[in-house]
């Protein structure tokens, strides 16, 4: 455990000194503070749920750019240190290979996790000194946004370093990484918007559905969150859409799982590299 | 003595190529090694496996009485390992950097600074590793081997990079470390200054250990010849050539020849040189360096292939 926290620091070190920490905080504050007051023009000040607004248009964003943050931050985890030589050094130390791939993940997730608690936070702190009301469901439901982006984030980390464990170079890493963005966050739900449409119902029917959203962890993030309180899906346009069917437990747990799965295969897989 | 590292009949293959073949040898407390070969001999693959971030594929070792691959992590802690061309992170500064190192290896982290001091990195402590020179990162690469007064040291290629003062500082502290029981297995190019740092000398080539003991065993065991370097005085250099007869010589300048002996002959060579009528004004006697050696024992291996010790 204290092997863990020891790389977990050193990461958190790196990334503040590397400048990832504040440039990430910076940009999602910046998204998130124009969307918040850009976002509320077509509602009108007036509106009482100015906060499920701003949930509805900030998930969207996260679904873009938390992934891409993430597998930037951890695509060159494992290769690029091993390139550079500094893994080597690293594992004639006391420590396992899987302490050093949790504690890299502890680290990175903790830089995702804050960038995302200030940045959006700052949105949600403008918005109420501002002078909108925001009753506690609003809340819960944009604790609950927040708390989600940062598991899509580790979903996302955890990806990351699967490739990071498969490939030799860090070009290839970087290459695949941007494949694995592209088919989650744009061709996934474009290619099942046009198996929809040309099988008009025939046979993917309400359960299929459902098992092939939570086969894309965007799309199981977009459910919990656009379907998660009454109010907001209202908003989003998503009442009575299929997450319904499915309960926020499950798309949590859902989401959990593709985090734990990519971790533990790229810790199996690094075990058994050879140097 | 305790035994520290035990190679036994080691052997590592990465596809068709066999890194290390059937490898042997033991490091033993309070002796200082040099394991010499050229690239690509197995000298930094026989190191991995003795740390165990490699598993042999026959044979077995053992660190410190641990089996090193085998994830039980008490041995390492009084390991010091030097990687060659060893790199750091650029974005923490010095001291950061051995603090991390010192943390996993359950030290204080107060005690990195005076062992930056000690490498002569203490004016640059905070400063990044990323404008480090590489004498500097060379520097801290040997900081952190140091860490936790190690039982077992492993260097490879630890002087490239260093100026000649601190190469001097450097074999002081492996000294202190030897001489206090710790055991230094080290590889070099640099021949010449391996020869009076290293209590034994192990040959690799192609994988094979081709030869393993002292310098003096070993040059017992070559036969090479001892060169005598005389310097006749003004005009008596043909006088000096027929002084020494028959002997294998050549001239390296106006007033310098180079005899080679054999080491029985080194005597009589040199009483001769001595000798009342002579025309010999200074002698220098030239042992085989280790450079000869290591050829010697190479070229013979090329013709034996089958020979491993």
């Amino acid at each position: 455990m204290h092997n863990i926290l020891i790389v977990a620091r050193k990461e958190i070190q790196e990334g503040l000194r590397n400048r990832w920490v504040l440039a990430t905080t910076l940009l999602l504050a910046a998204l998130a503070l124009t969307l918040t007051f850009l976002g509320s023009a077509p509602t009108g000040t007036v509106g009482v749920r100015a906060l499920d607004v701003v949930i509805v248009s900030l998930s969207s964003l996260t679904i873009f750019l938390l992934p891409l943050i993430a597998l930037l931050i951890s695509h060159d985890a494992v290769v690029g240190e091993m390139e550079r030589g500094t893994m080597l050094l690293l594992l004639s130390y006391p420590i396992g290979r899987w302490q050093v791939l949790l504690g890299k993940f502890i680290g990175h997730l903790a830089i995702l996790a804050f960038s995302t608690l200030i940045g959006y936070g700052a949105a949600a702190a403008a918005l109420a000194a501002t002078g909108a009301i925001i009753d506690r469901e609003s809340w819960a439901a944009f604790a609950a946004m927040v708390g989600s982006s940062i598991l899509l984030g580790a979903v996302f980390i955890a990806l990351g370093y699967l490739i990071s464990t498969l490939v030799r170079q860090r070009g290839t890493a970087a290459g695949i990484a941007i494949g694995v963005w592209l088919i989650f966050v744009l061709l996934y739900d474009m290619a099942l918007l046009g198996l929809l449409v040309v099988d008009q119902g025939q046979t993917v029917s309400g359960p299929i559905l459902s098992a092939l959203l939570l086969l894309n962890p965007t799309d199981i993030y977009r459910l919990f969150n656009l379907t998660g309180s009454a109010s907001v899906s209202a908003f989003s346009g998503m009442a009575g859409a299929a997450g319904g069917a499915l309960g926020s437990q499950l798309l949590l747990a859902t989401l959990a799982l593709w985090a734990l799965v990519p971790l533990t295969l790229s810790a199996l897989v690094f075990s058994r590299r050879e140097l | 003595m305790n035994t520290m590292v035990q190679v036994a009949d080691v052997s590592k293959r990465f596809g068709k190529v066999e890194a290390v073949s059937q490898v042997s040898f033991e490091l033993v407390e309070g002796e200082t090694v040099a394991l010499v070969g050229h690239n690509g001999a197995g000298k930094t693959t026989l190191m991995k496996l003795i740390i165990g971030l490699i598993r042999p594929t026959t044979g077995s070792l053992r660190l410190l009485g641990e089996d090193p691959a085998a994830g039980e992590f008490t041995a390492r802690r009084r390991l010091g390992y030097l990687p060659e061309n060893v790199s750091f992170n650029a974005a923490l500064t010095g001291r950061e950097t051995l603090a991390f190192y010192a943390r996993l290896k359950r030290e204080n982290p107060r005690s990195v600074d005076p062992l930056l001091e000690r490498v002569g990195l203490g004016h640059a402590a905070n400063r990044r590793v990323g404008t480090y020179s590489k004498g500097m990162r060379q520097r801290l690469g040997l900081a952190q081997a140091l860490l936790g007064e190690p039982k077992v040291l492993l260097l490879d290629e630890p002087t490239t990079g260093l100026d000649p003062a601190l190469r001097q500082s450097f074999y002081e502290i492996v000294e202190e470390l030897r001489s206090g029981g710790s055991a230094v297995l080290l590889s070099s190019h640099a021949l010449t200054e391996l020869e009076e740092r290293a209590g034994r000398v192990i040959i690799m080539n192609r994988g094979l250990k081709v030869a393993d003991g002292s310098l003096q065993e070993l040059r017992d065991i070559a036969r090479l010849p001892t060169r005598i370097r005389v310097k006749a005085r003004d005009d008596g250099m043909a006088e000096a050539s027929a002084w020494f007869g028959e002997r294998d010589c050549r001239r390296v300048n106006g007033h310098t020849l180079e005899i080679s002996t054999p080491h029985d002959g080194k005597i009589d060579l040199l009483r001769r040189a001595t000798s009342a009528g002579s025309p010999i004004v200074d002698v220098d006697v030239v042992p085989p360096t280790l450079d000869d050696l290591y050829s010697h024992f190479l070229r013979s291996q090329e013709r034996a292939p089958c020979t491993t010790s």
